[in-house]
């Protein structure tokens, strides 16, 4: 009877996983990031054209198939010349894995899309604000109506560079399309409007990761709330509640009573975190920066855990370098705004030591200033990312295997392998969840401790 | 090339982080068995520790995906 129950269990979320992906089995011809991650050695059925035709009118050319859905394999030539490949018969794993776990502009719950408010700076020119429903998206995000000059391309605004009318235009499915060029010498993914027979280019938002990760400043700042901060909002309103509710518990059954419920539960973690990480660490003043570890633990805590719910849209928060690096420049700020005078005295003229070894020793400190938060932000968006990635991946291979949909019974067979293997690496994440928020915090506490230590005699 | 490269590099870093959490493991698995009772303040090292490792193997994991 259990192992009915089990095989059922098992059966029902493979269907259900399947399910869910199937508005998601239409290929990606890469994604808004610089780097290569087409991945073609899998697909056998039909072969592909990387040929760049820049240039050329092609006036006498079919172009009616534009629907999804249909066995057409192969690529088509567009308005403006270039040639894009048919989205229904490819899957490309590499870039539905960077979608899944990217910020985006609307909240997608499986086939259902919240739109979300968009506040965008035309650098130069002035602010937009609107909801990201006059984008009209379908089930991937991409929009078929472009707005004073912005597009939603796979959840994301983007801002089509040159003098594109104002006002709400219709510009059809696919009309947005990604190519790889050359940008001195580097290799870059290029997303072009084609509308009108005009090609406009169309630019990502600006970040100010200086290239590293593809962006750079571009026309426009995106300071609208999406997935990121809406999870954000709803993580923190639940912590507010949760421990609310705590604190009420203990005004209203009084001192003395052992703890029950999830005054109990909670309990046991914060008095973990006091008696583990807050004391033996800070020392006498422990109780001043208390609040600034527990906030840090549970934010980052709700906000791991609440990524790996599939059912609330998969809202990858500590995943994205934005949040992790503000986590990290308070715990920067509040050490260093906290250390004392022996703090700074060991970091620029460590005593007992002779001079020409501090000429080394003082940079290495200084840098391990910066390092040391640098690392606390890659270590906790590092262990998320990598998880959701391995994730979005093995319920990939469904599809990898299937052939997208080509070939029913090497589907159903992997789902029943990935489900396995995607429930034993969701149980890790769990772990890893708990791992990183106590790492995270036992760490800020550590640099906290050194900065804020009482001077003692060890010379 | 580059791809190739990078995922070259992802591997080795993979090694390191294999390398250094086997013997934290196993150095808690030994001092485990010299000294039962702080079965629970060795574990809560042994996590931190393996965290650290980790972290610094997935940093160059990272890396790798972007550059290659």
């Amino acid at each position: 009877m259990k192992k009915f129950f089990l095989l059922l269990l098992i059966f029902g979320y493979a269907g259900l996983m399947s399910a869910q992906q199937h508005d998601h089995d239409h290929s990606h011809e890469g994604h808004n990031h610089t780097h290569e991650q087409h991945d073609h050695s899998h697909d056998h059925s039909h072969d592909h054209d990387h040929g760049h035709d820049h240039g050329h009118d092609h006036s006498g050319h079919d172009h009616s198939d534009h629907s999804h859905g249909h066995s057409h394999h192969g690529a088509h030539v567009n308005d403006c010349g270039d040639e894009i490949h048919d989205h229904s018969a490819e899957f490309n794993p590499g870039a539905v894995a960077f979608h899944h776990i990217s910020d985006q502009n609307v909240y997608s719950i499986g086939p259902i899309q919240i739109p979300l408010p968009c506040i965008l700076y035309r650098h130069g020119a002035g602010l937009d604000m609107f909801s990201s429903s006059v984008f009209k998206s379908d089930s991937h995000g991409n929009g078929v109506m472009a707005h004073n000059g912005y597009v939603l391309y796979e959840g994301s605004v983007k801002r089509i560079r040159g003098n594109f009318q104002e006002g709400t235009v219709d510009i059809g499915h696919h009309a947005v399309y990604g190519k790889d060029i050359e940008v001195d010498g580097k290799k870059k993914y290029q997303l072009y409007l084609c509308y009108g027979g005009n090609k406009y280019m169309v630019d990502n938002k600006s970040t100010l990761d200086g290239g590293l990760f593809g962006g750079g400043i571009t026309t426009f700042t995106d300071f609208s709330p999406t997935k990121n901060v809406v999870a954000m909002l709803i993580v923190c309103l639940l912590l507010f509640f949760v421990f609310r509710s705590v604190a009420n518990a203990y005004k209203r059954r009084g001192e003395g009573l052992a703890p029950t419920g999830l005054q109990g539960f909670m309990e046991t973690i914060f008095a973990f975190i006091q008696d583990d990480v807050a004391k033996p660490f800070l020392g006498a003043k422990w109780e001043k920066f208390q609040p600034f570890l527990m906030a840090l633990f549970f934010f980052i805590l709700g906000l791991n855990l609440f990524g790996q719910v599939p059912f609330l849209g998969g809202a990858n928060v500590t995943g994205s370098l934005s949040v992790t690096l503000v986590l990290a420049v308070l715990a920067f700020i509040i050490t260093n705004v906290n250390g004392n005078g022996h703090y700074w005295q060991h970091i620029f003229n460590m005593p007992g030591i002779p001079v020409w070894v501090k000429t080394i020793v003082t940079p290495v400190e200084f840098l391990g200033l910066f390092i040391k938060p640098i690392t606390l932000m890659l270590r906790l968006f590092g262990n998320i990312t990598a998880g959701h990635m391995v994730i979005v991946i093995f319920v990939g291979l469904i599809f990898i295997f299937g052939k997208n949909g080509a070939n029913a019974g090497a589907a159903w067979g992997t789902a029943v392998g990935s489900t396995l293997l995607t429930l034993f690496m969701m149980a890790i994440e769990l772990l890893v969840a708990f791992i990183q928020a106590f790492v995270f915090t036992i760490l800020t506490a550590s640099y906290i401790g050194a900065a804020t230590e009482e001077h003692h005699d060890h010379h | 090339m580059t791809g190739t490269v990078a995922a070259i590099g992802a591997g080795l870093a993979v090694i390191g982080a294999g390398i250094g959490i086997g013997n934290i493991g196993a150095k808690a698995m030994e001092a485990i068995a010299r000294q039962p009772e702080a079965v629970g303040d060795i574990r809560a090292n042994m996590i931190l520790m393996a965290a650290l490792v980790e972290g610094a193997a997935l940093i160059a994991i990272l890396l790798s995906f972007f550059v290659g």
